[in-house]
């Protein structure tokens, strides 16, 4: 029963293309650029944006990474999406450092400042130098170039950026911010599946 | 012991009624017609002009109410303040449970129009009513050997859902040193724009301090204690390498996670820019002398 039920939602989203959710982005983006600008964000609008991207970011960043233990677990099958979740995220990465360094701190000098002495802003960068390769290397060309291991391989670093992503987002928490937190547990328990996952392909070698 | 300070910011300074209860609708006006240019549609010569009710009335932190800028603003309304009940303990001649009413009647309500720094970098000009702490002091006769005053919040865990998930110790406790606490600028706060103070923002009856981060200006007070010791404070308690007791505004000593040089008045829109945050919150010709002799790198 349940497993007709994954058959069907496979055959359905087979017939939804990838090109669906670079759409819905572009537009969330916009929309909450433009709810920004016209006062509907509240009355301090540039935090309020950096950490609605911020928040998008890693919920998408979390949903990448649920691809494959979904698939596993539970038959439904969103691989065809993946790259386009993956990208979708970075995109909303690069519009919460936009927000961050054009609207929020504004000063070139004072961004560096933050970078080095900011222990929680240094995570976050590096989180985001971390995907940087991954988003230039998410298209077919560059699988077909790498070959398929070496392109797993590279796309492995989304642990340790979803890992300091997280880190990133406790670290801003003041006193005990629950959706930090959960953010946190996710991250760390999809990166749990995936190495019991790994250990179980060893032993079974 | 009233008038002791005269506003910097003249009356002049406070938007029109009729203006703060719409300068919002104006601002989306404006921005639906693509007019808004780099900077917003209202910035006054001074960048003194006192933010709207609005803006006051929907970006606070009252963690009690949860963490969220705009949570105290639609939970805060379920808080019960009448009665209040205000008890006064320690080194005083008058100790005692007291009434609002008891407690303020009589004494002079001021208008003063204050800067309001928060320790997270952003501000607001805010036309306080208000009586001065030290009156309300002299009412209730402070004793020799009285060092240091003692502020507590109301806790109605039924309404307050910051409280039930323990978000932070409640209840908040905050604490001044008895010269800090009888300086003309220290109030106590009744109300906004003459407008009864909204629950959000510490009603009935809340502290205003404002050379000192705005987390020290407590909320919502039910006892105030006057003691030897230096008290405990809810923000230096919980973590007291980024708080001290002091939290005087100083842009030259930065939070550890942030930079205190610059802030951001609250109401600029998408584009508004940085400003520099003042010694002492603009406040140091009237403070700087109570910190005489004390390194304020250390004294945070």
């Amino acid at each position: 029963m349940a497993h007709a039920m994954v058959v069907r939602i496979n055959g359905g989203l087979r017939q939804v293309p990838p090109g669906v959710i670079y759409a819905l982005g572009v537009g969330w983006a916009g929309w909450l650029f433009w709810r920004g600008l016209t006062g509907d964000l509240g009355v301090e609008p540039i935090n309020a944006l950096e950490r609605a991207y911020g928040d998008i970011a890693i919920k998408l960043m979390i949903a990448t990474l649920a691809v494959t233990p979904l698939r596993h677990w539970t038959g439904l099958n969103l691989l065809r999406f993946r790259r386009a979740l993956g990208l979708a995220c970075f995109g909303f990465v690069l519009a919460h450092l936009a927000v961050w360094a054009l609207l929020d701190v504004q000063v070139v000098s004072a961004l560096w400042d933050d970078v080095v002495k900011r222990p929680y802003v240094t995570v976050g960068m590096l989180s985001f130098l971390l995907l940087v390769p991954l988003a230039v290397t998410s298209n077919d060309l560059s699988v077909r170039r790498m070959g398929a291991a070496s392109w797993r391989g590279l796309h492995r670093l989304t642990y340790p950026a979803a890992v300091l992503a997280a880190l990133h987002y406790l670290w801003i928490a003041k006193g005990f911010d629950i959706s930090a937190i959960l953010h946190a547990v996710v991250i760390v328990a999809l990166l749990a599946l995936r190495l019991r996952g790994r250990t179980r392909v060893q032993m079974a070698r | 012991m009233a008038h002791r300070w005269t506003n910097d910011l003249s009356r002049d300074d406070v938007t029109p009624r009729s203006v703060w209860l719409n300068r919002r609708q104006i601002l989306a006006g404006l921005a639906g017609a693509g007019a808004v240019g780099i900077g917003g549609p209202v910035a006054a010569d001074d960048g003194l002009q006192p933010n709207t009710l609005e803006e006051i009335r929907s970006y606070n932190n009252f963690y009690e109410f949860g963490l969220g800028k705009e949570d105290p603003m639609r939970n805060a309304g379920a808080m019960v303040t009448e009665p209040w009940s205000i008890r006064v303990e320690g080194l005083v001649d008058r100790p005692g449970d007291y009434s609002l009413s008891d407690l303020t009647d009589g004494l002079t309500v001021e208008d003063r129009i204050y800067r309001f720094r928060c320790v997270e970098a952003w501000s607001m000009v805010i036309p306080w009513n208000g009586i001065e702490l030290a009156d309300i002091l002299e009412r209730v006769g402070v004793q020799e050997g009285a060092r240091y005053v003692a502020f507590e919040t109301v806790v109605q865990p039924e309404v307050m859902i910051g409280v039930q998930r323990r978000v932070i110790e409640f209840p908040y406790v905050e604490g001044l040193r008895i010269d800090e606490a009888m300086h003309p600028l220290t109030l106590l706060a009744t109300g906004i724009y003459d407008e009864p103070m909204a629950n959000q923002n510490g009603a009935p009856i809340r502290l205003v301090v404002p050379w000192k981060y705005g987390f020290k200006s407590i909320k919502s007070i039910v006892r105030i204690s006057v003691v030897a010791e230096e008290p405990p404070t809810t923000w230096s308690r919980a973590n007291p390498r980024e708080y001290g007791f002091y939290a005087n505004v100083n842009p030259q000593v930065d939070h550890p996670r942030w930079s205190q040089a610059t802030e951001r008045r609250i109401g600029g829109g998408l584009f508004n820019r940085r400003q520099d945050t003042l010694m002492f919150n603009g406040y140091e010709d009237e403070v700087a002398h109570l910190y005489d002799g004390m390194d304020l790198s250390r004294f945070i």
